[in-house]
């Protein structure tokens, strides 16, 4: 159990390295929400354990870490979590492609709600370079499963 | 009314129902929103927040410090030769102009003593190392190594080798984030060093452009003019290269559609330097952005109102 929540924190951390590693041109504007993906698939398999708080207190890191509005990603997150909460049972059993499909609509709930947000502040960019990311989010979905799968066996 | 719940969560100890637990969170992170934008006390939140988050964001520029430190102990003596020859022949050049600027320099600070206004003289500068960390692709911001601890403020002026870089938006205990000038959200009042057309420049989101909305066409600007710092506003030290401009389209009627490209290595940079220096105070005779009709943005430039930002470095620290 305790290796189990290790694993949990520290793929959250990972998720949130990787959200702000330099990354050249245009791969920066392809980045996955990485830590967004970790925490839906820990949602998914591990609900009893990984739950709201998880999600709020990842989305919070984010915020700082790229210096945007406090509360921001961290109610993204939350949205996302809580849908994906409340869907789980049914998405345990879709195919992995069906559940790819899901993701990306969750990954567009969340980055239409960034793009609102950064427009209620101010911020708006409203190039379609921006949505890139859901895209793909959703075709990575597989290989985090498929990376999650693996972590998890071994670790339990 | 028995349903399968989605709530798995151990029925003994389960905490508070999660939808009502959501709404809680959603709450708070609204609330978070709303109290970023209109009041100051977050800071000190974002702030021990980010003294959690420092470790991270050095562990992820570790690597790349490392590769050049390596590449720098590494390099092979030929070419620390050639370069240190280059440096030595511009050192050359460099003192030779600064020997004529060193009595400039005398002789402006005793005309502006006789104007009793010796204001807008850097009189501290400080070099900080940009983190290698990417921040909101879409937004141009660099984190840098300094914050609070060192002295860094908010709205301090940021400038490289070549020109202005930018301000400090935010400031932690040992990290700053600085908006550059090319940042969508970013104004700065500015003076053509030819005709001593004033205007603002407006950041575009492209690294190269800057925009310059406010020109009439009547306006003296060509190509190639070089844009300096007027220091109004307080925040930029008055009198530093800004921009060149690099198109003048005069098709309108009334406003000229002006480019100018940045002269500091915006995208390059790696090191910055921080500047400390005496606000200038404005004078009567000078009108405020004069080309400036009514603007439909108002520029970010004049934040922290000149006279309250005394907050001065501990003297000898570093």
């Amino acid at each position: 159990m305790f290796a189990r929540r290790l694993l949990y924190w520290a793929s959250m951390a990972a998720g949130l390295v990787l959200a702000i590693v330099p990354l050249p041109g245009w791969l920066d504007s392809v980045r996955p929400d990485l830590a967004l993906l970790a925490m839906i698939y820990f949602v998914l398999t591990a609900p009893r354990i990984a739950g709201l708080g998880y999600a709020w207190l990842s989305g919070l890191f984010l915020d700082v870490l790229r210096g945007m509005v406090l509360g921001q990603h961290a109610l993204g997150f939350l949205i996302v979590g809580y849908l994906t909460h409340r869907l789980q049972l049914r998405m345990r059993m879709f195919p992995i492609l069906q559940q790819a499909v899901i993701v990306m609509l969750l990954l567009a709930l969340y980055h239409f709600m960034m793009f609102w947000i950064d427009g209620l502040t101010g911020h708006g960019y409203t190039g379609w370079v921006r949505w890139l990311p859901v895209l793909s989010g959703g075709l990575l979905w597989p290989l985090v499963v498929a990376l999650g799968d693996s972590l998890t066996r071994r670790s339990s | 009314m028995v349903e399968l719940s989605h709530d798995s969560r151990p029925i003994i100890g389960r905490g508070p129902p999660l939808t009502a637990y959501f709404f809680a969170l959603a709450a708070i992170s609204v609330g978070l929103m709303v109290a970023d934008q209109r009041y100051q006390q977050i800071d000190r939140i974002r702030e021990s927040l980010s003294t959690v988050i420092y470790p991270v964001q050095r562990a992820v520029d570790f690597p790349f410090r490392a590769t050049d430190w390596v590449t720098g102990s590494f390099a092979d003596r030929s070419r620390l030769r050639q370069e240190n020859l280059e440096l030595t022949a511009r050192l050359r050049l460099a003192n030779l102009q600064l020997q004529r600027f060193a009595v400039l320099e005398e002789e402006n600070r005793r005309l502006r003593e006789m104007r009793a206004n010796a204001a807008g003289i850097a009189e501290k500068v400080l070099v900080a190392s940009i983190l290698s960390v990417d921040l909101d692709p879409f937004r141009h911001r660099v984190l840098l190594a300094m914050g609070s601890r060192n002295g860094v403020f908010k709205g301090q002026a940021v400038l490289d080798g070549d020109g202005i870089f930018g301000q400090v938006s935010k400031v932690n205990a040992s990290t700053a984030e600085v908006i550059l000038i090319s940042d969508a959200e970013h104004a700065i009042p500015v003076q053509s060093n030819r005709s001593g057309v004033r205007t603002i420049a407006v950041g575009t989101g492209d690294q190269n452009k800057l925009s310059l909305p406010f020109v009439t066409v009547e306006s003296d600007l060509q190509e190639g003019d070089l844009l300096l710092s007027t220091g109004m506003g307080g925040v930029f030290p008055p009198g530093y290269p800004v921009a060149r401009v690099s198109k003048v389209k005069r098709a309108g009627s009334t406003f000229a559609t002006v480019e100018a490209k940045p002269t500091a290595k915006l995208d390059q940079a790696r090191e910055v330097l921080l500047v400390w220096f005496k606000a200038p105070v404005l004078e009567a005779e000078t009108p405020v952005a004069p080309t400036v009709g009514t603007p439909a943005r108002a520029p970010i430039d004049t934040t922290p109102p000149p006279a309250e930002t005394p907050p001065r470095p501990q003297q000898g620290g570093e």
